[in-house]
């Protein structure tokens, strides 16, 4: 991949202060992305993975300045985003679209679809008459496959996979080219999810869409993405494409994570099962050194003083591990240290 | 806001728009099913509209003196009775209703305004602006709320407009309090930060979006706050600083009446029965709004 890349995230950290004491001081900071990098290039899906609290909605939303980040780069299209006023940020949001977790909150309970759909495109000045307006709205809401007998109804009308389609909808109304999908199935139920994850395949075919894909759930990252994003507490441990990752995952915690996705296959009883120690240590204080090293199985002693970086260990795999720094670790002949 | 969430999923195809008349329909019943709250109302609109109709349907003029029937006692001629200059009392109470609620209302409404625009830029913005804001409400709700309404009247005179003025001020703080605290929560939600990202700017964020979604505890603080609003007109005026004579005010007229207690007890008693009458008229009906507005009351 030698083109230049839509989305591209430089050292960026988000700290959350805490404040305290009468005087309301910052006595502390939640260090919820703490100098992660990477690049998104267009067309192709990225996932982002990790357990709940490692800083993937964050980043998600970091991107996007929904929160202002504390420092690093958001390169998107050649510029940076975070170096933007408001009100040139406020032009440039048609190009980045977000789609939220839960399909019940992320609609406004007051406005009917068409209206939801019908000021976004005001907003962006998309279409000169409500009349044009109306008929984008009815082909975009078809696109996703919901009916122009539709438009005129309330959220709460509609079921949660329905809901997310609106979601869909309205973040496809101004021609996005990166659609961030935070948790965009999780809140739907199995058979649902299947459903939105092709759509959301079938409209990146058609318009050329780039998604940035956060995500808990392994089963559904490997079904749509190009490459994956592991995550853990702030930081990022692995970059890999989907296949290297599932089939020869590098770092510990990848590997721990991937151990836990529950198989269908009986006869696969040799599968190891790694369970990690006790649970992640808090974001205010991370571990130093190494982040992984308070649960790491293959800990050694550098881990806890000295940092690993992100290193490539095979064509488009990174990952930040001291023992992956000579390149890729077979780790069935590695002993656990304890 | 939880109420959507709890309602099961009717899919009525035929209706173009059976939401917003089943919303409303699912209010008014669970407001006409508690039957405090439509005597409140019933009380209310009565004052209201015998308010309004009150040059049509007083039986005298309020400020007509006639000394030679003054403290005449409830007859067929004077309904209620006449005070000591010989005015009707009826008369006095329905254009005093016509003062009283014009106070209430307009006082309410005016700190509502400003308490509402306060609460939302505090909750919306945060940080220092919030903070300054709050502290200032946190000063205005440490006084007492007649005492800061008679330090106010006394530095702008008394008269009706500025006792609307005082209990507007005192009315802020009030308003802005939950005003706030909703607008923290409702601007948490995903609808907020997806309009947001669609690249809209705080202004219509704020009235789109937030203000719609926090009108329920708005209303129903407003009509509460009306009852406390008149109450606080009377006592002024029963200070002498509020409406003055011989305009017939219900504060006015039971001070008037004070100094005859003993000898002729009905110059106070009406005045004072009929501002019980609202106030409690008001705080049903407040109270039933609540709870019909509430979606976590049951059906």
């Amino acid at each position: 991949m030698s083109k230049q890349p839509l989305l591209e995230v430089k050292n960026l950290k988000q700290y959350f202060p805490i404040k305290g004491g009468i005087l309301g001081r910052t006595v502390n900071h939640v260090k919820a992305v703490d100098d992660i990098s990477f690049e998104v290039y267009e067309g192709e899906t990225v996932s982002i993975v990790g357990e709940s609290g490692c800083g993937k909605s964050t980043t998600g939303r970091a991107i996007l300045r929904l929160d202002e980040p504390t420092s690093g780069e958001v390169n998107f299209d050649g510029g940076n985003l975070l170096s933007l006023s408001k009100s040139k940020m406020r032009e440039k949001r048609k190009d980045l679209q977000i789609i939220f977790q839960d399909p019940y909150a992320s609609l406004n309970p007051r406005q009917t679809v068409s209206q939801i759909i019908d000021e976004v495109l005001k907003i962006q000045k998309i279409g000169t008459s409500s009349k044009e307006r109306r008929e984008r709205i009815i082909s975009l809401l078809e696109t996703v496959g919901i009916g122009s007998h539709q438009v005129d109804r309330y959220p709460h009308e509609f079921s949660g996979g329905q809901r997310q389609r609106i979601g869909i909808a309205r973040a496809l109304s101004v021609n996005p080219k990166l659609i961030i999908c935070d948790e965009a199935v999780s809140a739907l139920d199995v058979s649902i999810q299947a459903q939105v994850l092709n759509l959301l395949k079938e409209l990146q075919r058609k318009f050329q869409l780039t998604y940035l894909f956060i995500s808990h759930d392994l089963g559904v990252v490997r079904h749509i993405s190009d490459r994956i994003i592991v995550m853990y507490l702030g930081k990022i441990v692995e970059i890999s494409d989907t296949q290297s990752l599932f089939e020869n995952p590098q770092h510990p915690y990848t590997r721990a994570l991937l151990s836990a996705i529950p198989s269908m296959n009986f006869e696969e009883e040799k599968r190891e099962r790694i369970i990690l120690k006790g649970d992640v240590p808090s974001p205010i204080d991370p571990p130093k050194g190494c982040r992984f090293h308070s649960r790491c199985p293959y800990k050694m002693e550098r881990c806890a003083t000295e940092e690993p970086v992100l290193n490539s260990v095979s064509n488009g795999q990174k990952v930040a591990c001291h023992l992956t720094e000579k390149g890729a670790v077979d780790y069935t002949k590695i002993l656990v240290n304890n | 806001m939880g109420q959507q969430h709890l309602q099961p999923n009717v899919n009525i195809s035929l209706n173009d728009k059976p939401v917003r008349k089943s919303r409303w329909l699912s209010f008014m019943k669970k407001l006409t099913k508690n039957k405090a709250a439509i005597a409140g109302a019933t009380v209310v609109f009565t004052i209201m509209i015998l308010a309004i109709l009150a040059p049509l349907i007083a039986p005298y003029d309020p400020t007509h003196i006639d000394m030679s029937k003054k403290f005449q006692g409830p007859s067929s001629e004077h309904w209620l009775g006449t005070d000591d200059k010989g005015r009707d009392i009826l008369s006095r109470l329905l254009f005093g209703s016509r003062i009283s609620l014009t106070v209430g209302i307009l006082s309410t409404l005016l700190g509502a305004i400003v308490g509402v625009v306060l609460g939302i830029v505090a909750g919306y913005y945060g940080k220092w602006i919030d903070s300054v804001i709050m502290r200032i409400c946190d000063v205005l709700l440490a006084f007492p709320g007649l005492l800061l309404a008679l330090a106010i009247v006394s530095i702008l005179g008394p008269s009706t407009t500025n006792t609307i003025i005082a209990i507007a001020i005192f009315a802020v703080p009030t308003f802005a309090r939950i005003v706030r605290g909703s607008t923290l929560s409702v601007k948490k939600l995903e609808y907020v930060d997806a309009i947001r990202a669609m690249g809209s700017r705080d202004t219509r964020i704020i009235f789109k979006h937030i203000l719609p979604n926090i009108t329920s505890p708005i209303i129903v603080q407003a009509t509460l706050y009306i009852a406390s609003a008149i109450i606080t007109a009377s006592a002024l005026s029963f200070l002498g600083l509020g409406t003055q004579p011989p305009d017939p005010e219900w504060g006015t007229m039971l001070s008037n009446g004070r100094s005859y207690i003993a000898q002729a007890p009905h110059i106070t008693l009406f005045p004072g029965l009929v501002i019980l009458l609202v106030v409690v008229g008001f705080n049903l009906f407040g109270d039933g709004l609540r709870d019909a507005l509430d979606p976590k009351s049951k059906k």
